[in-house]
């Protein structure tokens, strides 16, 4: 891997930074671990892909992240101040379809958090939701309801509405899992074009690990029960361009191993 | 983003494309054997053409059987039935009691609705009252609100206050119910989405709770209504809202006692009436908002 030319002088400061974060649900025998004693770091521009097997807590990361999961031990802190709870500065893309809200429309949807969170007016919202959805395609549907759009579009929406807020950083939680092969490939592609485009932060949450090289600039490895790091792996220089070759393939079978034979086999 | 978009925005293509296929086969031109025929089917699909056809049969059917029946006295005409409505309206006391009717009515539903509210909002922050109102809507439901009429006289003697005592219990649990319901059934990712814009008590309920809820408090809402309409008319029969100015029920009370069989009917179809503009305005609510989001069918 060729590093980039146009990296930025080394020592970032984290936008986002996770410190020994232990994370435990409850269940009838008293708290079980999901995870315990993660680190890592995304600096500003970074795409940070959380990948591992189902039950390795990365979700609950990504809730922790988003202030939705109060951390048993450990410390999450954005732009040096410590998560204390939900918040607009860190917008999350769910899997699922329903995070529209179906009483608005789509325009509206994305104005939404503009005028919940930034306390825009009502003209300057909705316009800069229409920028939003023409970038990611959806200019044609502004008026249209969720309901009446298909599981990628309302991917989509989500998408646009998330940018539109200008967040210090993006959490996705698996946005694409829920759609079909081809839409899920041309929303890959999409998101990259925008990341380029716009240099957002972005923390991704996948199980797929050919998704997991091709979107992030880093992936970082989870083993299951409970949730642990494995390895990190740098992947920026790995887009688009890279998908099929051997470089890219070789990467996804490294981690592929680390994966299946490293103990790490979700049970 | 645009240009690469292409299978999955192909998809959204085709939607839009059908949608305004079907609005151009609608306004299209027909040719000019068929216009009549087409206007009539055009016509028959609008449900409150449909709804008129019905009434006006049932009205026919009634009409027949009456003149058939041949005894004025326990059965009239439809026509007798209409002349009795008007001359009740214009020249009687029928749209007074009828105004009266719907004054108790609406005092009772709104408390009932405002007290069901702070129930189930003390109810979702607090399991144990929940636990409480689950118990007390089992009890009370199936209680006929008429049930307590007596016990209503014999606390607050015949008056208003007997008959929104009445009314209260017969909007209160059922609607109380229909919140806790609907509230609960609030998907997950739209509260984390609420959560996530750093949305937090009464904004977080107006904004999220509230809108995502509406389908099962406007069902609420019918229910409760419909009870509270039924049980009015039924404790009215027993005394009116008060000695000068008595309900609908009372209307009809009276009228019975001096075998006035029309206008006995004229306050039956009054109370109809009400109902079926009443379940209007509900259908237009729920067109104009749950229907238009996909939220019910």
């Amino acid at each position: 891997m060729s590093p980039l030319p146009s990296t930025l002088p080394r020592p970032q400061p984290p936008v986002l930074e996770a410190r020994g974060l232990t994370l435990d649900y409850p269940s009838p025998q008293g708290p079980a671990r999901a995870v315990t004693d993660v680190s890592f770091r995304v600096a500003a521009g970074e795409r940070l892909v959380l990948l591992g097997p189902s039950g390795c807590g990365k979700s609950s990361i990504l809730k922790a992240l988003a202030g939705f999961l109060k951390p048993a031990a450990g410390a999450v802190e954005i732009r040096g101040k410590t998560i204390a709870g939900p918040g607009p500065d860190r917008l999350v893309v769910f899997q699922e379809f329903d995070q529209l809200l179906p009483w608005k429309s789509v325009r509206d949807n994305v104005a939404f958090p503009l005028r919940a969170a930034r306390r825009l007016g009502l003209r300057e919202a909705r316009a800069r939701a229409a920028v939003a959805l023409t970038k990611v395609g959806l200019g044609r549907a502004l008026d249209a309801y969720p309901h009446t759009l298909s599981g990628g579009m309302k991917q989509r929406a989500a998408i646009a509405r998330a940018l539109a807020a200008e967040p210090d950083v993006l959490l996705m939680d698996e946005p694409f899992a829920a759609l079909d092969a081809l839409t899920r490939r041309t929303l890959q592609e999409d998101l990259l074009a925008l990341a380029q485009e716009q240099g957002f932060t972005l923390v991704f949450v996948t199980h797929a690990i050919d998704e997991a090289v091709l979107l992030g600039t880093r992936l970082h490895l989870l083993a299951a029960h409970p949730g642990r790091t494995i390895a990190t792996f740098d992947t920026s220089g790995l887009g688009l361009a890279e998908r099929g070759t051997a470089p890219f393939e070789d990467v996804v079978r490294q981690v592929h191993d680390l994966l299946f034979t490293g103990g790490a086999l979700h049970v | 983003m645009s240009d690469q978009a292409a299978p999955d925005d192909a998809l959204g293509r085709a939607d839009s494309v059908i949608t305004f296929e079907a609005r151009d086969s609608k306004g299209s031109v027909q040719p000019w054997a068929s216009t009549l025929s087409d206007g009539l089917r055009r016509l028959w699909k609008a449900t409150l053409v449909r709804r008129l056809v019905i009434l006006a049969a049932l009205a026919a059917l009634w009409q027949a059987a009456a003149l058939w029946q041949n005894n004025p006295l326990l059965f009239p005409t439809f026509t007798n039935m209409a002349q009795a409505l008007v001359t009740g309206l214009r020249d009687e006391d029928l749209f007074p009691s009828a105004v009266a009717s719907l004054c108790v009515l609406v005092k009772g539903y709104a408390i009932a609705i405002l007290l069901a509210l702070a129930l189930v909002s003390t109810a979702i922050a607090l399991p144990f009252v929940r636990e409480v109102l689950l118990t007390l809507t089992a009890m009370f439901n199936p209680l006929p609100a008429i049930a307590l009429l007596p016990l209503a006289m014999l606390w607050f003697g015949l008056g208003e206050a007997s008959l929104l005592l009445v009314m209260v219990h017969a909007v209160l649990w059922p609607f109380a119910l229909a919140a806790l319901t609907g509230f609960e059934l609030v998907p997950e990712t739209q509260r984390l989405v609420g959560r996530n814009y750093g949305l937090r008590g009464p904004s977080y309920v107006v904004l999220i709770l509230i809108p995502a809820a509406l389908p099962s408090l406007l069902s609420g809402l019918k229910i409760a209504w419909a009870f509270a309409w039924r049980t009015l008319i039924a404790a009215e029969l027993v005394f009116g809202v008060s000695s000068r100015s008595g309900g609908l029920g009372w209307y009809i009370y009276r009228n019975r006692n001096e075998l006035l069989t029309d206008k006995v009917f004229a306050g039956l179809v009054s109370v109809i009436l009400i109902g079926l503009a009443v379940e209007v305005i509900f259908r237009a609510i729920e067109q104009g908002t749950v229907h238009r989001w996909g939220l019910q069918r």
